[in-house]
């Protein structure tokens, strides 16, 4: 279980998703997750072997290094994509929840053959409606939230995004004030603004996923209000239309895009 | 999620590229992310740890290091790599959305083969020509600004044997030396090298994109 693995599972999410939120799954696999593996990681690998203590005494270092770096870098980072990649899920459940209500439905018999076959249903893309939307949308709220709560405990916890060459350390054993000096702060320095910088990138696109949504959901309610004075019966005939046709194409965008497996 | 992934995801953009569009992937792939991971990620392995000063003072070599080598060459050369191959996706973006649209004309009744637009190579004209044009461009930029920031971070292209450091705590001036120099400037040579063919090949691409524009308008004025 690792990172190809998540890119897995959300490869299949990919699908559901508007314009905005594949722009954003790519982002956040190519600009983050793999850049803490091909190259974070290592920088911040030596990280405690070369943390070097003005001091002979033993356990000093160890003392000074838990007590200026609580949790590293790489790990709150892993966190926050785990994190910020999870809600996702949610539209992957709610998705998976109506195909299965699909395939009972068939089964039953109750559903005139509109789908020939249960693998169709499968492969069917089921747009952003209903209560579909509400979930996608808390989806996209609770990532922002999870966003912005590791950005401040980023900050909080290291007073700022920049890694100080030298630390005054006096916690015990270490006698009076020893200088510590941290290793590759300047890397490290870098690469933190690069991944906060990638990270507001992914606020901004989750803000404007959440604004098309929301523009999206009320000129819809607009035209309905207009519509209904019409005709009652044409909205289950372009619901049939529909269904035919997402049930004879299934949408390959993400194989072109990301190489997603379906 | 490594560089394998990343040849995933630019495989398929590969289907609609031009020939030397296709030649270019072919030297990103086997002549520098390959290099890179199998050979350039153990010359700099123990940079840090062989990186040795003459000098009893604690500290003195954390911070001579990080004085001298700001952002491993290595992290550069990872970073050139992502965001040179990154132009590319807008080309695979673009081909997603005329796929999209021509579904969305079926949809509406006009009469495609669904098979023959899943496998539909799209050539290269109109709005994609002026995408496929910028991502050459936008690689080309990002290849002249990091072999800049190479030349600018290092003062050239040499590894030095020995760096004369005074940074605080170091007493007065301490002389420091560095693993592997020779190999080291070895390999930065041939990356820099490498990266200059692959310049080249992206302006003779965008040469040829913009000949084959220019000799189709004068077709059609005539």
């Amino acid at each position: 279980m690792d990172w190809g693995a998540l890119h897995t599972i959300l490869g299949g999410v990919n699908k559901h998703s508007t314009s905005i939120g594949k722009i954003w799954l790519t982002v956040l696999f190519i600009f983050r997750i793999m850049i803490l593996v091909v190259a974070a990681e290592k920088v911040w690998g030596d990280e405690q072997d070369d943390f070097v203590c003005n001091t002979l005494q033993p356990g000093c270092k160890n003392v000074c290094y838990d007590h200026f770096f609580p949790i590293s870098h790489i790990r709150l980072w892993a966190l926050q994509l785990i994190f910020v990649s999870t809600p996702a899920l949610l539209v992957a459940m709610h998705v998976a929840y109506w195909r299965h209500e699909k395939k009972r439905q068939v089964r039953k018999g109750d559903q005139k053959c509109d789908f020939k076959d249960i693998e169709e249903i499968k492969k069917q893309r089921f747009h952003i409606e209903g209560s579909l939307w509400w979930t996608y949308t808390s989806s996209i709220f609770f990532r922002l939230i999870f966003e912005a709560v590791f950005m401040y405990a980023f900050y909080f916890m290291y007073d700022g995004f920049r890694m100080p060459r030298l630390m005054k350390c006096n916690a015990w054993p270490c006698p009076n004030t020893v200088d510590c000096f941290v290793s590759r702060p300047t890397e490290k320095t870098v690469f933190t603004i690069f991944m906060i910088a990638v990270s507001s990138i992914c606020i901004l696109l989750n803000v404007a996923e959440l604004c098309y949504l929301l523009t999206k959901f009320f000129l819809r309610r607009s035209k309905k209000a207009g519509n209904s004075k019409k005709q009652p019966n044409h909205e289950n005939k372009e619901e049939t239309k529909q269904n035919e046709m997402n049930e004879l194409i299934s949408d390959s965008c993400q194989n072109t895009v990301i190489g997603f497996s379906s | 999620m490594d560089w394998g992934t990343l040849q995933d995801v630019l495989g398929g953009v590969n289907k609609h590229s031009t020939s030397i569009g296709k030649i270019w992937l072919t030297v990103l792939f086997i002549f520098r992310i390959m290099i890179l991971v199998v050979a350039a990620e153990r010359v700099w392995g123990d940079e840090q740890q062989d990186f040795v000063c003459n000098t009893l003072q604690p500290g003195c070599k954390n911070v001579c290091y990080d004085h001298f080598f700001p952002i491993s060459h290595i992290r550069l050369w990872a970073l050139q790599l992502i965001f040179v191959s990154t132009p590319a996706l807008l080309v695979a973006m673009h081909v997603a959305y005329t796929r999209h649209e021509k579904k969305r004309r079926f949809r509406n009744g006009e009469k495609i083969d669904i098979q023959e637009l899943k496998n539909e190579k799209f050539h290269i004209r109109g709005p994609l020509w002026w995408t496929y044009t910028s991502s050459i461009f936008f690689r080309i930029v990002f290849e002249a600004v990091f072999m800049y920031v190479f030349y600018y971070m290092y003062d050239g292209y040499q590894m030095p044997r020995l760096v004369k450091c005074s940074a605080w705590p170091c007493p007065n001036t301490v002389d420091c030396f560095v693993s592997r120099p020779t190999e080291k400037t070895t390999f930065t040579i041939f990356m820099l090298a490498v990266s200059g063919i692959c310049m080249m090949l992206n302006l003779a691409e965008l040469c040829y994109l913009v000949i084959k524009i220019c000799m189709k308008e004068s077709r059609k004025t005539t």
